[in-house]
């Protein structure tokens, strides 16, 4: 039993150096693309879809004939939402896989801890997160970028809203996670431009099942909307215990609950919610003169014919961070160096979460504009505004 | 908004009230959560009389429950046959992690058995995270959805069937040790295991039982508290950690006891998370443990029962 298995090992190992081995040898060395998602663990709603989005991309772009006629190869790791992982696969990724460009992480706290590896390594990052900090101040992050909205442009959307629907009093429900933490940060310090006041604060763990206690006291307050900042179940459970509560203010949720999982969730208490979403989840309702429209359809039947499930906002964030990578490797070839100047001089590229416009001052390159309001009727998204 | 005109008139309404509104609240939410925990800590209790180990696979019971459930009311939308279905499942499932688990070592000491039973626990949660993945499911409430009003606070239906039917439960178990043969026999072996071997007690079957009567009970408080919760494969471990707390607090093995800690846990966490902090919820259970284990080891019913 014992023999056999040294066999095995030893067939294994000649197998793969074979390969890598013959790998070398082929005429054209393939480009190789590295993707670092959180595929399993408490992130997987963003990681697979993430996943599935750049290996659906990649195999496009092959059978296609590769990027000028070099095939591509992504690499993809899981990091399991842990920080430790994920800063070991991006040091994998570089050394071993020779990677010219990473595509992910899927978390704010995994992404800080990558770009420390693929700054030193100038490797382009381009990340899957929110959170504001992993590309600015751009001056120190000279190789990250990311393609989500920031949690910053989510907040003065729904501050905008408020605004306009005349309400001033808000109490505040967020997350004590990153997502969440930065959520609240930008809540309190963007609240006092839009002359909202929060008269009340309150937070809830990402596992936590039960948030009557945080509402109760929300209740006893004057506030004349709630605004929860989560991603998961958790801001499911928070609308179900705000009907059991009898809290008949209206609810508005963060950007990380816009998916079709949250209204199945939730069930009837989704009802009347309002939150900023990326347009691909109402891309239908959009007028045709919306130059998103087209590239959020072609996404999402790409996606629905593979994986059989409606493509969502998180796995847009892996599209527009390949198609941008395969944009700039057309314009400058396979030197990271270049790929990091055509990265940062992208301008007007229509993606699915927004329309880009990078600068040396901004690697995001979004504005607020890249959400649109919408509102949860009768289990369908609506567009608001 | 609407909600705009109708808040004046409600806090009106309450103005008297209005120190003691949030609290009738919170204890709704702690006692709601405190049956649940209550059934967990029966399940440590039982399975501690009859073998003397701690089962912490208990907590896994529970999340079994929800999740079984939860698919069998996707195949047949109806909530009794999904709520005994579910039972039934997750008794099969104890029985047999008795039987194949824990019977073939039994001799071994203690200390093997619990580790055993933590490889379990591991073990049950990957086996749901393979079988339903790590997405979270919902189960309807028994019935509507609607809240109801109860002075100044509110509660759902489901809140008074968790209280409810945990009551329940826990008088049938108490009925069952009381008055029936075969549970008047498993406490006969929770007293003395070589006397009851003496007089004839088939002391193995009555291990055995004692699993399948643990993880009926886990089940049971799954399938009751996924409506108000969501069901994820995860969910067990948190709440077998609860359930520990109150069986330790209450005193390891009685029932009263592990009633009493469960209520005690859920009610100091919904009070701390509402008084005092949100981020305090889970500590506070830890905390109480710590502090009996310190002051009093026995627990609050311990000592002999």
């Amino acid at each position: 039993m014992k023999g056999r298995m040294i066999v095995a090992t030893l067939l294994a190992a000649a197998l793969v150096l074979s390969l890598s081995l013959g790998g070398c040898s082929s005429e054209k060395k393939a480009l190789t693309v590295g993707g670092i998602f959180s595929i399993t663990g408490p992130a997987s709603y963003l990681g697979e879809p993430e996943r599935n989005t750049l290996q659906m991309l990649v195999d496009e772009i092959n059978a296609k004939g590769g990027i000028k006629g070099t095939p591509v190869r992504a690499v993809i790791y899981d990091d399991e939402a842990n920080v430790t992982k994920a800063r070991l696969h991006a040091e994998k990724l570089i050394t071993n896989d020779q990677a010219l460009a990473v595509i992910g992480p899927s978390l704010t706290h995994t992404s800080m801890t990558v770009l420390e590896v693929t700054q030193k390594a100038h490797t382009p990052l381009i990340s899957c997160a929110a959170g504001v900090g992993i590309t600015a101040p751009a001056k120190e992050r000279q190789w990250v970028f990311k393609t989500a909205q920031t949690d910053a442009m989510a907040v003065s959307r729904i501050l905008q809203y408020l605004q306009k629907q005349g309400l001033t009093k808000a109490a505040i429900l967020t997350v004590s996670t990153g997502f969440g933490i930065s959520g609240k940060e930008q809540l309190e310090a963007q609240a006092p431009k839009y002359g909202l006041q929060i008269v009340a604060n309150e937070v809830f763990g990402e596992k936590d099942t039960d948030m009557t206690p945080q509402l109760t006291k929300i209740r006893g307050t004057d506030a004349q909307v709630v605004i929860c900042w989560g991603t998961g179940p958790a801001p499911a459970l928070v609308a179900k215990n705000m009907k059991q509560l009898g809290l008949k203010i209206p609810l508005v949720q963060s950007h990380g609950a816009a998916s079709k999982k949250f209204i199945e969730l939730a069930g009837d208490a989704a009802d009347g919610i309002i939150m900023p979403a990326g347009k691909l989840v109402i891309y239908k309702q959009l007028p045709d003169s919306d130059p998103q429209k087209k590239v959020c359809q072609a996404y999402d039947e790409m996606y629905q014919k593979k994986f059989n499930a409606p493509a969502s906002s998180f796995g847009g964030y892996a599209y527009d961070a390949m198609q941008m990578l395969k944009m700039a490797i057309e314009k400058v070839g396979p030197d990271k160096a270049k790929i990091r100047d055509a990265l940062e001089n992208t301008k007007n590229y229509v993606g699915v979460s927004g329309i880009f416009n990078m600068s040396p001052e901004d690697h995001n390159g979004l504005t607020p504009d890249a959400f649109v309001m919408v509102k949860i009727e009768g289990g369908q998204f609506k567009l608001l505004d | 908004m609407q909600g705009e005109d109708r808040k004046p008139k409600n806090r009106k309404q309450i103005k008297g009230l209005e120190h003691l509104a949030p609290l009738l609240q919170y204890l709704i939410s702690g006692l709601t959560n405190g049956a649940i925990y209550a059934l967990i800590a029966l399940g440590f209790g039982i399975i501690y009389n009859s073998t003397t180990i701690i089962n912490f696979a208990q907590g896994e019971m529970v999340m079994l429950g929800a999740m079984c459930a939860i698919s069998l009311f996707h195949f047949y939308p109806s909530l009794p046959l999904a709520f005994l279905g579910g039972v039934a499942a997750v008794t099969l499932a104890g029985l047999l992690f008795e039987r194949l688990a824990l019977r073939p070592v039994r001799d071994q000491s203690p200390i093997v058995l619990i580790i055993i039973t933590v490889g379990g626990a591991v073990f049950f949660e990957g086996l749901a995270m393979m079988i339903w993945g790590k997405e979270a499911y919902s189960l309807p409430p028994f019935t509507g959805n609607a809240p109801l009003r109860l002075f100044s606070a509110t509660l759902l239906p489901q809140n008074l069937w968790v209280i409810g039917l945990g009551a329940l439960l826990v008088l049938l178990l108490e009925a069952f040790f009381r008055f029936t043969l075969v549970g008047k026999a498993m406490r006969a072996c929770s007293y003395n295991r070589q006397a009851a071997r003496l007089v004839g007690i088939p002391v193995s079957r009555m291990v055995q039982l004692s699993f399948g009567l643990a993880a009926a009970l886990g089940a049971a408080g799954g399938i009751l508290v996924a409506p108000l919760t969501l069901g994820v494969y995860d969910m067990g471990a948190m709440l077998g950690l609860k359930g520990f707390s109150a069986a330790i607090l209450g005193g390891l093995g009685s029932i009263v006891g592990g009633v009493l800690g469960g209520l005690i846990i859920g009610v100091a966490e919904a009070l701390a998370s509402g008084l005092i902090s949100s981020g305090y919820r889970d500590a506070v259970a830890f905390l109480i443990l710590l502090v009996v284990l310190f002051l009093r080891p026995q627990g609050l019913m311990g000592g002999r029962r």
